[in-house]
């Protein structure tokens, strides 16, 4: 029993050093700027003045209709795809199947330190720099999400697909009117862990997006607080930080499971 | 039948057609280019300049570019043990009969769904030399104030104390799952033959618990090596380099000083490193352990 109290005490201090940043960063952005450092989060002069200076200085707004635009149309084409490659792989035979397998896996090994400077010169070439083509082509695929579908579906049973295929089904037709429907734990992962890292990835905006108009919010939000243009107001910082956090932690209020549970599949896909 | 397998064939190289396109652009091309861009100087702007060799050369006598490796060396020898011992830590405690388990594990993930960028401008505050929440608590406390980010010393170490606070909870249920994945019987055994909960964590968790901790190494090791918003937000790299971080000074060359021939040949060596560290960490670790 002793045990037991000192484990949820160790437990309720964690939860304190994990949360207590969040909730002190939120209501810091509604004090006067002489209040922020406070420890405690209440104060008696609450405003929103600093999301107002926020929304007057950057175009936050349109970032959030940007980062939305693109992480959507990464999520769907790494599903879109990521779901017949992944078919081919471990429902069709054909000559270099097993090639193709070991190739994939061998891009996944590939540090992106080596290619991230031709893929820039790449997007910038072909003359994608400022646009969201260059946000999106280079996240089109990604061989992860590939052995996610593959080592699904290889538990589907292939008489679902032999009976499909004598009703005069196409390969594009059963993936997507059978496999796709009883594949929904595979579809959630690949969809949120891809959304989740498209969402929050700020390297490859940084280098491809100048114009403000065309930036990704953690984007927007990073140049803001480090160009300067935040000035030194701890208030409006937080502010925009608190904004770009906001639609994450809705989505992770209400998917908390599912967000958990993707993340815990990287673990054993070894 | 002959027919059958044809049919299948083509379908199968329809199928896979389009990651044979997106793998040629986006995986091929880059890595053949990367390595007609290392012997090369350009800005981009003007023709590619062949330079041989020169770019090693120049490499090898950069002191700037070895120091930010050594920086995300210090980050990650500060990050990976920590984030083992506390991952493991929460993750035991998580792995009994716990009321309110579920909320316990939802906060402490908290952190990994969030923007790095979040954390990043959040902690900027909590390690505030006069203002920030941290030393604040510690004067309370009646400890001394720490310049977390402003001595030279500490702030590589500080921002790898923030990265564990960022990305522990994804370890804690990656550690979860590898508990939860141990028989429970040779538990039951162990009590019969009365050893103590010490021994039975050193003599059963943690060697069943090898291939986890080798994944949360790895995967650590690979984040830790592409560090860069962190620093680039937090600190600029300062004070005195401490924290420019290897990606930060790639970054640097290539898009500041569009050196783009110069930053190709540091991220090839640089790749070069993160593979070699990451097969001697498996190495090291699995035979270690057993």
């Amino acid at each position: 029993m002793k045990g037991k109290v000192l484990t949820y005490f160790i437990l309720v201090i964690g939860a304190l050093i994990f949360a207590y940043p969040f909730l002190w960063m939120v209501f810091a952005t509604l004090k006067p700027e002489i209040e922020i450092a406070n420890i405690w989060v209440f104060s008696k002069n609450i405003s929103f003045k600093n999301y107002s200076i926020v929304l007057n200085k950057i175009p936050i707004i349109r970032a959030f209709f940007n980062s939305l635009f693109v992480s959507l149309s990464v999520t769907f084409s790494v599903i879109f795809f990521g779901s017949i490659v992944g078919y081919a792989l471990s429902k069709l035979n054909f000559r270099g199947r097993e090639f193709l397998l070991i190739l994939i896996l061998f891009t996944m090994m590939i540090p992106f330190q080596i290619t991230l400077i031709p893929t820039y010169i790449l997007i910038a070439k072909l003359g994608l720099v400022d646009t969201y083509a260059g946000l999106i082509l280079p996240g089109m695929m990604s061989s992860f999400s590939i052995l996610v579908f593959r080592q699904f579906f290889l538990t589907i049973p292939d008489s679902l697909i032999e009976s499909a295929r004598l009703d005069g089904c196409n390969d594009l037709q059963i993936l997507f009117k059978i496999i796709i429907p009883l594949s929904k734990p595979a579809v959630s992962t690949v969809g949120i862990l891809t959304f989740m890292s498209s969402w929050n990835e700020v390297l490859w905006p940084l280098i491809v997006i100048r114009n403000e108009k065309l930036m990704t919010m953690p984007q927007l939000v990073t140049i803001f607080v480090v160009g300067g243009q935040a000035g030194s107001q701890l208030g409006v910082q937080l502010a925009s930080a608190t904004l770009l956090a906001l639609p994450i932690v809705i989505a992770y209020s209400f998917f908390q499971r599912y967000f958990i549970e993707s993340m815990a599949t990287v673990g054993l896909k070894e | 039948m002959v027919k059958m397998k044809n049919f299948k064939s083509g379908a199968g190289y329809f199928m896979v057609l389009p990651y044979i396109i997106y793998f040629l652009t986006f995986v091929a091309y880059p890595l053949i280019f990367s390595f007609i861009l290392i012997f090369h100087r350009w800005n981009i702007a003007t023709p590619m300049e062949f330079i041989g060799f020169k770019n090693f050369i120049r490499l090898f006598n950069d002191e700037l570019f070895f120091k930010s490796i050594f920086n995300t060396l210090v980050f990650l020898s500060v990050h990976i043990p920590l984030q083992v011992f506390i991952a493991l830590f929460f993750a035991q405690l998580l792995n009994q009969k716990i009321k309110m388990k579920g909320f316990f594990r939802s906060l402490y993930f908290l952190p990994v769904v969030v923007s790095g960028v979040v954390v990043t401008i959040l902690w900027q505050q909590m390690y505030a030399y006069e203002t920030g929440l941290i030393n604040q608590v510690l004067v309370e406390a009646g400890f001394k104030k720490i310049p977390w980010l402003v001595s030279p010393e500490l702030a590589m170490p500080s921002i790898a104390v923030m990265a564990t606070w960022k990305n522990v909870g994804f370890y804690i249920v990656i550690f979860l799952a590898g508990l939860q994945s141990i028989p429970k019987e040779l538990y039951e055994v162990a009590e019969i033959d009365g050893a103590s909960s010490f021994q039975k964590f050193f003599k059963i968790t943690l060697p069943m618990l090898n291939p986890t901790v080798v994944l949360v190494v790895v995967l650590s090791t690979i984040g830790g090596f592409s560090l860069f918003i962190e620093p680039y937000i937090m600190t600029g790299g300062g004070p005195m380099d401490s924290t420019l971080s290897a990606m930060l000074y790639i970054y640097n060359q290539a898009f500041y000083f569009n050196h783009m021939g110069y930053a190709a040949t540091l991220g090839f060596f640089f790749a070069l490193i993160i593979l070699t560290v990451v097969i001697i960490q498996r190495k090291f670790i699995e035979r270690r352990i057993y």
